[in-house]
């Protein structure tokens, strides 16, 4: 068993990476983050960011809550200069936070190449202030692990959903935080749901919040089901639910989260997507990418991906463990995939040793060992817009 | 838990369908809990067939739970998909 560490941040939450984000502000930013991010390595440095110009709540909530993001070691924010992005506001917040930030304006620094150069130097030199930085030892309760399945198809509901429910299963038990999402997808399942809450309110609202993500389907005009989950075997919507919700595991679920949103104590959480009121701005979340960069928002160290299908996606910030469902993708995909859970549908006695396995990978992976997406340089990231969601207190009843 | 014919998992007992643990050939007999069912056409594993006749309106089980309704009367060991199987809540449009 691996020993994990984390660097210390000054909220007490401890980071398993310390990355420099060069984060644009507007697209218009987004090639001079790209051109300050190339001669680095991109499990250091990374990009993200916010590509409306018009103002944005929403927006916000998440740059703030993605820039003191545990994993984040210090921010360098690119601006253009004439968006409507509260940029000191968000320069104050990651300095408030303990965190090394600069803020650079590409009009008032003289354009692209001016602007590259220095962010360029200010990120050389941070990195050097960082492996500076001493790690902690880190324990399990201490982390936070989120939980997406994406490319799903029908092994996903068989084998490696429920093993990450055993996962899950397992790091509640430890008093980490987990959370599981998507409640577009969660569609079909909300009353064996309520019914593992900690309490009969917090059943009735996890029965509302399926309605409402049903509901907010129903409007947009297509529900959360692609051509690849139907070709995998999967009918309907219920059957893709129930597949999903199996990697929630079979904790007492403690509370509903909304993004940017962190969970008041250990326990499995129940991570709110769909924005209240009528819907605005579109699909609540166009790909798995933004609902992992939710998860993060939340706090996730490590997100847990599911896949029959073969998805290659990692993300920005935070590792991307991916548990592959389906033995013949497996055997296609190998490269991108860190545990084949397919193996459970020869044998379903290897279920819990699944389960198990990705536990110790958890570990692993706070312990400072690369996910297989990490290897492969995937940095993925999406933020579009949304409705901001006002955290509600008496959510949280554990 | 199998049905008698190790290719065809049962997720529940209280289930109406049986899940491919491999795929299956056009062509192949598959034993489906006592009755032979030659296979028409090929299928990957995961996918869905009827554990016994459900008929039309009748709710599809899968793990213990429903997943649907029949959209037309099923037969026992006919493959249990989009083209006869209905969503309660949203309906699938398959796009190829």
């Amino acid at each position: 068993m691996h020993s994990m560490e984390g660097w210390l941040r000054q909220d007490g939450r401890k980071g398993i990476r310390n990355i420099v984000l060069v984060a644009y502000l507007v697209e218009c930013a987004h090639h001079v983050c790209t051109k300050i991010a190339r001669p680095f390595d991109d499990g250091e440095v990374q990009v993200i960011g916010f590509s409306g110009c018009f103002p944005s709540e929403y927006g916000h909530q998440m740059m703030e809550a993605l820039c003191t993001h545990p994993n984040v070691g210090a921010v360098q924010l690119v601006s253009l200069g004439c968006e409507n992005f509260k940029k000191q506001q968000l320069a104050e917040t990651i300095r408030a936070s303990g965190r090394l930030v600069n803020l650079l304006t590409i009009q008032s620094a003289g354009g692209t190449s001016a602007s590259v150069e220095s962010g360029r130097a200010w990120v050389a030199s941070t990195l050097e202030e960082l492996a500076r930085q001493p790690r902690e030892p880190m324990e399990v309760n201490e982390l936070v692990v989120g939980t997406i399945c994406g490319g799903s198809d029908a092994t996903s509901g068989l084998t490696g959903n429920p093993a990450a429910g055993l996962a899950f299963d397992r790091l509640v038990e430890e008093g980490a935080v987990c959370i599981f999402e998507e409640t577009g997808e969660l569609i079909g399942c909300e009353q064996i749901m309520a019914a593992r809450a900690a309490n009969g309110k917090l059943g009735e609202k996890i029965i509302a919040t399926v309605e409402k993500a049903a509901r907010y389907y129903a409007s947009m005009g297509y529900g959360s089901f692609s051509n690849g989950n139907a070709l995998g075997g999967l009918s309907t919507i219920e059957e893709k639910s129930l597949g999903a919700y199996a990697k929630s595991g079979s904790s007492t679920i403690s509370g509903l989260l909304k993004p940017a949103e962190q969970a008041p104590t250990g326990g499995l959480f129940l991570l709110d997507v769909v924005p209240d009121g009528p819907p605005k701005f579109g699909f609540p979340n166009i790909n798995d990418t933004a609902e992992i960069i939710e998860l993060i928002s939340c706090g996730a160290h490590i997100v847990i991906f599911v896949t029959g299908r073969g998805s290659v996606v990692g993300s920005a910030i935070s590792p991307v463990l991916k548990v592959c469902a389906n033995p013949e993708t497996f055997n296609r995909m190998q490269e991108d995939m860190d545990v084949n859970a397919g193996r459970v549908l020869l044998d379903t006695t290897q279920l819990p040793e699944v389960g198990k396995e990705i536990f110790e990978k958890i570990v692993g992976l706070a312990g400072g060992e690369k996910s297989a997406s990490e290897k492969l340089g995937h940095t993925e990231f999406v933020l579009t817009y949304k409705t901001a969601s006002k955290p509600e207190p008496g959510c949280h009843t554990v | 838990m199998t049905s008698s014919d190790p290719r065809l998992l049962v997720l529940s007992e209280r289930d109406n369908i049986l899940v491919l643990a491999e795929p299956v050939e056009a062509g192949e007999i598959l034993n489906v809990c006592g009755t032979p069912v030659q296979v028409q056409a090929s299928l990957g594993l995961g996918h869905k067939l009827a554990r016994s006749a459900i008929p039309e309106g009748k709710d599809v089980l899968k793990y213990g739970l429903p997943i649907g309704f029949a959209a037309r009367d099923i037969s026992i060991g006919e493959h249990v998909h989009v083209h006869n199987l209905t969503s309660r809540y949203t309906v699938v449009e398959v796009m190829e």
